[in-house]
């Protein structure tokens, strides 16, 4: 590459780097993962491989939920190298509603509140030293929370 | 207006446990109002903890999150008085960031 091509790329290179902070955020949210209408889909979009259900990774979420607006969820991770956990809703319009990434110190450890528009399974999937495990459990939803 | 971010983070036997309320409407696009009109979709899509700086947790949220989002994650390493902050990014372009300290159990 000669100098002037160099040139060239730099300076392309440094106007792109401006607008940077504005587009951070579209190119950080994976629009492709979480408008997939499947669970198969949005794995994909998540660059997941094939995941293979592991007894190590401890999934809390109430076996009846009365109310699909608000149901708690609790992931842990007992895989070593733990790196993400993402938990999708099977029958939810948009199957994937969360993906957590962990670095310096944080635990994969995550408790937060999910809408199910119906009954289904839940599903927590690890990425952990570059392979993917899983865990579901069903959740019995009276009254659907995706309206 | 009530407090966009409300958080409490708690070091005990070496790990932190922080807590975060986040209040936002995260309307999935698809609920309609009394008047049949659908409100538009409008939720927080990034959320990102940082301990004195320094990225510890990244979520990516999609329309399935509740309303006035609530989290608990854990943390090693830190130390009383260190300093969590937490940023929500919504698809409106809106954004809120809140800071405390870890206080000591």
């Amino acid at each position: 590459m000669n100098r002037r091509v160099w040139l060239q790329y730099a300076t392309t290179l440094a106007a792109l780097a401006a607008f940077v902070p504005l587009r951070a955020l579209a190119a950080i949210w994976n629009r492709t993962a979480f408008e997939s209408t499947s669970v198969a889909n949005a794995l994909q979009g998540l660059g997941a491989g094939p995941d293979s259900p592991s007894p190590d990774i401890v999934l809390v979420a109430p076996d009846f939920a009365e109310n699909g607006a608000i149901v708690q969820v609790e992931v842990e991770s007992r895989i070593p190298d733990t790196e993400a956990i993402a938990i999708l809703a099977e029958k939810n319009p948009t199957p994937l509603i969360a993906n957590f990434i962990f670095s310096n110190g944080a635990e994969p450890y995550v408790v937060t509140r999910i809408k199910m528009a119906e009954t289904a399974e839940l599903k927590a999937i690890v990425k952990a030293g570059g392979k993917y495990y899983s865990v579901s459990r069903k959740v019995e939803v009276s009254l659907g929370g995706c309206g | 207006m009530a407090d966009l971010i409300k958080i409490r983070a708690r070091l005990k036997d070496g790990v932190t446990e922080v807590k975060v309320l986040m209040n936002h409407p995260m309307e999935t696009g698809r609920r309609k109002n009394d008047f049949g009109e659908t409100v538009p979709a409008h939720f927080i899509q990034l959320v990102t903890a940082a301990l004195n700086g320094k990225t510890v947790l990244e979520a990516q949220w999609g329309t399935g999150i509740s309303k006035n989002p609530y989290l608990t994650f854990r943390l090693r390493g830190a130390k009383a008085g260190d300093k969590i902050a937490i940023t929500w990014h919504d698809n409106k372009g809106e954004s809120n960031s809140l800071e405390v300290a870890v206080e000591a159990n």
